[in-house]
């Protein structure tokens, strides 16, 4: 197996996806994920300068209407299915750190 | 075909009065009483809602209405489908006990079809697998050999059809996840082409991946059931802006004249009883008058890294928002940094976070050139064939899966290996076409096999002529 990525590049991502993972899973992590990039080498070789990527099955359009006011989600219900809420909002601790 | 009732029948029966829709989810609700607990079709049994749902079906018909076309068939919903006030888990331990405040559009057209939902069922963690072991509830079990997987993601959905739990049932397919399980469970799986089926209120896995589609004992019941969950919406910015087609008219219309493609240049990996069915399949369409003619797909060996590039991409930027702060769980921290990292990493299973690193990886700085952008480039070339190839056949025959349903932990110790079970239904999802499988005869351990059927765009009626005279030759 080559070495296309290492722990520290796993740790990385993981930072950067939010998830807080042991230091034996980005182990573990590194080697499962190396094998994949390994076989994914395998488009390498391509010749692709000249080919358009393909975002979408379909080219999208942006969906427009009027802007008047029409019915949406009750805020009640939407809130109640939040871990914390307060005074009609989202309650979630602050980014700096402290008490919650 | 199996001894179960077809919804067509049921909805026939019950609509002229000669069942009753309480005697018809009765009857599926003892079959769940029975055998649920070895299969774990199910996440969630809705007894209570589909009684009260089924009399008042049966009091609308004795009042003169018109209840639908799904009058009283019992339906069940992968639990990624979001239900009104209905847990809708996803199979991970972050949405447990999430109650959506609205329907997917799907949910909607059902209801107003005159189905009754009898459950969510089971799935791989927001549809991420090909077996279904990757629930945080546990794994789902094949009817047909409790000892082996069902497939997967939607593998609840196809168990709950073959054990008789459902009639039929809806699934999800972002690369194979309605037709491998059917094809393993041994019922019809489709996935329409992408934009056909409105994805709103379907809990997002890969959005230029994703879309929903039928599980069935009969050909003329996903057709039946295409028909009514089609159609433009306008809560889905990907909706194809076109009325629904016509599907169960066009079944008896056989494929004389039909130009079958075979792959000349088949990626590798298909069991020799797997490809003995298909070669069967091909004999039968050419004695039902149609044209057996090659084609190549020389870009089909790479579809594999194209889509696990673009799929976990997608995921990555998708899952961002399970952060525990507006639903799911949360797990408690003094700053927001660290509750968003700790909440995340215990509410995801293995292969969530696996994909979710993938996925991030590929889009990174530095790497995105590499990954994710060659990626959509091969996307592109698969695309290219795919046109070419249906420029001389109407519609293009391959396997669905290429080994019969597996043993639990055959594949499980290494992700590529399980990868490799959506070889010949990645490619589909990348173009955006339609394919369904029908199931074909039986391989190893007399377990089924499905055939599976690709069409071009919006080449649904194509597809369905096949698979009703593969269906009356299996």
């Amino acid at each position: 197996m080559s070495e296309r990525l290492s722990a520290a590049d796993v740790a990385k991502v993981a930072r950067m996806a939010r998830l807080n993972i042991s230091a034996a899973d980005v182990e573990r992590y590194t080697q499962q994920l190396d094998g994949m990039l390994d076989h994914f080498a395998d488009i390498d070789n391509l010749q692709l300068a000249d080919v358009q990527p393909m975002t979408q099955p379909f080219p999208l359009v942006n969906v427009l209407r009027a802007d008047v006011e029409q019915p949406c989600l009750d805020r009640e219900e939407v809130l109640g299915a939040a871990p914390a809420a307060e005074q009609g909002r989202f309650r979630v601790p602050p980014s700096g750190g402290e008490d919650e | 075909m199996s001894n179960f009732s077809t919804a067509t029948s049921i909805a026939h029966n019950v609509a002229s009065g000669a069942q009753s829709a309480v005697s018809i989810v009765e009857e599926h609700l003892q079959r769940i009483t029975q055998r649920e607990e070895e299969v774990h079709a199910f996440n969630l049994v809705t007894s209570a809602e589909a009684r009260e749902r089924a009399a008042d079906i049966d009091a609308r018909i004795a009042r003169g209405e018109n209840v639908g076309p799904l009058a009283g068939v019992p339906i069940a919903l992968k639990d990624n489908m979001c239900t009104r006030g209905v847990p809708t888990t996803c199979s991970s331990k972050i949405l447990e006990g999430w109650k959506p405040p609205y329907n997917a559009t799907v949910v909607d057209k059902l209801f107003a079809a005159g189905a009754v939902f009898v459950g969510k069922t089971n799935l791989d963690e927001f549809a991420m697998g090909s077996s279904t072991e990757n629930s945080a509830f546990g794994p789902t079990r094949n009817p047909l050999d409790t000892s082996r997987v069902p497939g997967g993601s939607s593998g609840g959905s196809a168990a709950a059809v073959a054990a008789g739990f459902a009639a039929v049932s809806l699934g999800s397919d972002t690369g194979g996840s309605i037709r491998q399980p059917a094809a393993l469970c041994g019922v019809v799986g489709v996935k329409p082409t992408y934009g056909l089926v409105s994805r709103y209120g379907l809990v997002a896995f890969a959005s230029s991946l994703d879309q929903i589609g039928p599980f069935s004992h009969s050909v003329a019941d996903a057709a039946l059931l295409t028909e009514v969950i089609a159609g433009h919406d306008p809560m889905d910015s990907t909706s194809i802006p076109k009325p629904a087609p016509s599907l169960v008219s066009v079944l008896g219309r056989g494929v004389e004249g039909m130009r079958i493609g075979r792959v000349a240049d088949l990626p590798e990996g298909a069991d020799a009883d797997v490809l003995a069915r298909l070669d069967a399949a091909f004999i039968a369409l050419e004695k039902a008058g149609a044209t057996i003619v090659d084609v190549k797909l020389p870009s089909l060996s790479y579809a594999l890294t194209a889509y696990y590039l673009i799929a976990p991409a997608e995921a990555s930027s998708n899952l961002a928002r399970y952060d525990g702060v507006r639903y799911g769980n949360r797990v408690a921290a003094n700053d927001m940094n660290t509750m968003y990292a700790d909440t995340r990493a215990a509410g995801f299973g293995d292969e969530v976070k696996r994909r979710i690193m993938l996925g991030t990886y590929a889009l990174s700085a530095g790497y995105y050139d590499a990954y994710y952008g060659k990626a959509l480039k091969v996307r592109r070339l698969i695309s290219n064939d795919f046109a070419a190839a249906y420029a001389n056949a109407d519609v293009i025959l391959t396997p669905t899966s290429p080994t019969v349903a597996f043993p639990f932990g055959a594949k499980t110790d290494d992700p590529l290996t399980m990868y490799l079970c959506d070889i010949f239904t990645i490619p589909t999802n990348l173009a955006g076409h339609p394919a369904m499988s029908v199931p074909f005869g039986t391989g190893q351990a007399n377990m089924p096999v499905g055939v599976q059927i690709l069409a071009p765009t919006l080449g649904e009626e194509a597809m369905f002529k096949v698979a009703a005279v593969l269906e009356s030759a299996a």
